[in-house]
């Protein structure tokens, strides 16, 4: 199993040493003048949306504006330029990075079959406003990124968590949140069905069931090394017998010690 | 799987004499093992296919019952998520004694794969489990031969529960 490592600043870290490495990244492109596209910013322009940057990026127009434009660009791009879909809604986590969100709308427009991405920025305890109205999708779209990440959406028909259960604590896809969950997720199911006293009873979770531990005389786990069920893990040491011949040697080579043997097969 | 004890020899019920009631209830028992359908994921597919008709449960006198309360035989066949994992356990609640647990699949079993902060890392968290079904998925000759060891089980054991030593919780 990989090794657990913490994640509380893993964004701040250089994950590749090497000096010669070079991130890859999508070539970035012009807008073609009079392109569909080039129309779909100049029409965003005229709406009186700021475009703090636009681009071509594999084939997609790529626009980013501030987070209080977001109901009047879609609302333009949707009435205008023809994008009727949502296809796609959420957020990314650049907090360690930055300190801000990105949330990023996907658009698609079904006549010419091309694709557009509004992007916006906000910090962490901005809300962001509903586009609900302009997009059904984004009911569901805006209930998940507020379950994954903890951005709230203002005027949002039904604002609650989509995915975990409504008493969780803490948003899973924040990259501070840790792939094996917090206390609160270790505990969740217990703490739920039978209550906090039950959890000595229970017992931690086992996240690596193959793992062989040499004083646990409960589990089946050290073939080979008996010792009788339930014994004192203590007194191991001076109890515990090896129990030779139990399995074919044909299979079972001793590569350390036994050279003899592997050279007669050889 | 869960650390609490659980009494690997005795749940067998051998130290417990078995009278010919016990032989009589525990042959109608055995033979009329009714599971709750209970398909969670993937595994839930294998346990369809082994109650259709190339593999055949029904001969086995194993029906499958959509209601915890004509229930014999949990199945968890799959992922259990920690947000699923009430209803898991207020279904095993809901079924009448004498009543057992079958954790079908690697899932199941300690949470496979699945090593995540969302999952039920293994069932015997929350349901006492009398069979552990290794695969990913099992089989569904695999399922069969835990419904015959299942039975073989059940026959060893006394017909009164209470005299059954099993995993407790509560």
């Amino acid at each position: 199993m990989r090794r657990y490592t913490p994640k509380d600043n893993v964004q701040k870290k250089a994950k590749y040493t090497d000096r010669f490495y070079v991130a890859p990244s999508v070539p970035r492109e012009e807008i073609e003048e009079g392109s569909f596209f080039e129309s779909v910013v100049n029409k965003l322009k005229d709406s009186g949306v700021e475009l703090l940057d636009t681009y071509v990026e594999l084939g997609q127009l790529v626009m980013k504006i501030k987070p209080e434009d977001n109901v009047k660009a879609l609302t333009e791009l949707k009435e205008n330029s023809c994008f009727k879909q949502c296809s796609e809604l959420s957020a990314v986590d650049y907090l360690a990075q930055d300190g801000e969100f990105e949330v990023f709308y996907q658009l698609l427009n079904l006549d010419k079959a091309l694709r557009a991405r509004v992007i916006t920025r906000i910090k962490e305890n901005q809300a962001i406003e509903t586009v609900e109205n302009i997009y059904k999708m984004a009911n569901f779209a805006e209930r998940e990124m507020f379950d994954m990440f903890g951005i709230y959406v203002n005027n949002h028909s039904y604002l609650k968590r989509i995915l975990m259960p409504d008493d969780w604590v803490g948003h899973p896809l924040l990259k501070t949140y840790p792939l094996q969950g917090d206390e609160h997720a270790a505990w969740y199911e217990v703490d739920k069905i039978f209550g906090k006293e039950y959890r000595d009873v229970i017992g931690p979770e086992l996240r690596d069931p193959a793992r062989i531990d040499r004083y646990d005389t409960q589990r089946f786990a050290r073939v080979g090394h008996e010792v009788p069920f339930g014994a004192d893990p203590s007194t191991i040491d001076e109890t515990e017998v090896k129990i030779e011949d139990r399995y074919s040697k044909t299979f079972a080579t001793d590569y350390t010690t036994g050279s003899k043997e592997l050279e007669n097969r050889r | 799987m869960a650390q609490h004890q659980v009494n690997y020899a005795s749940s067998g019920g051998l130290p417990v004499v078995l009278t010919s009631a016990d032989h009589l209830i525990n042959w109608g028992r055995s033979n009329s093992l009714w599971p709750l359908t209970y398909g969670l994921a993937c595994c839930a597919i294998e346990m369809m296919a082994s109650g259709a008709s190339r593999f055949d449960f029904d001969r086995m006198g194993v029906i499958f019952r959509a209601s915890p309360r004509q229930a014999d035989v949990m199945i968890l066949a799959g992922t259990l998520t920690k947000k699923h994992a009430e209803f898991t356990r207020r279904l095993y609640d809901q079924m009448a004694e004498p009543k057992w647990v079958i954790s079908m699949g690697s899932c199941a079993n300690t949470g496979g794969m699945f090593n995540t902060y969302s999952i039920v890392q293994g069932v015997d968290r929350i349901v006492p489990v009398d069979i552990y079904l290794p695969g990913c998925a099992p089989r569904p000759e695999t399922l069969q031969y835990a419904m015959m060891m299942l039975q073989q089980k059940i026959r060893r054991e006394s017909a009164n529960m209470n005299k059954n030593k099993k995993q407790r919780f509560i």
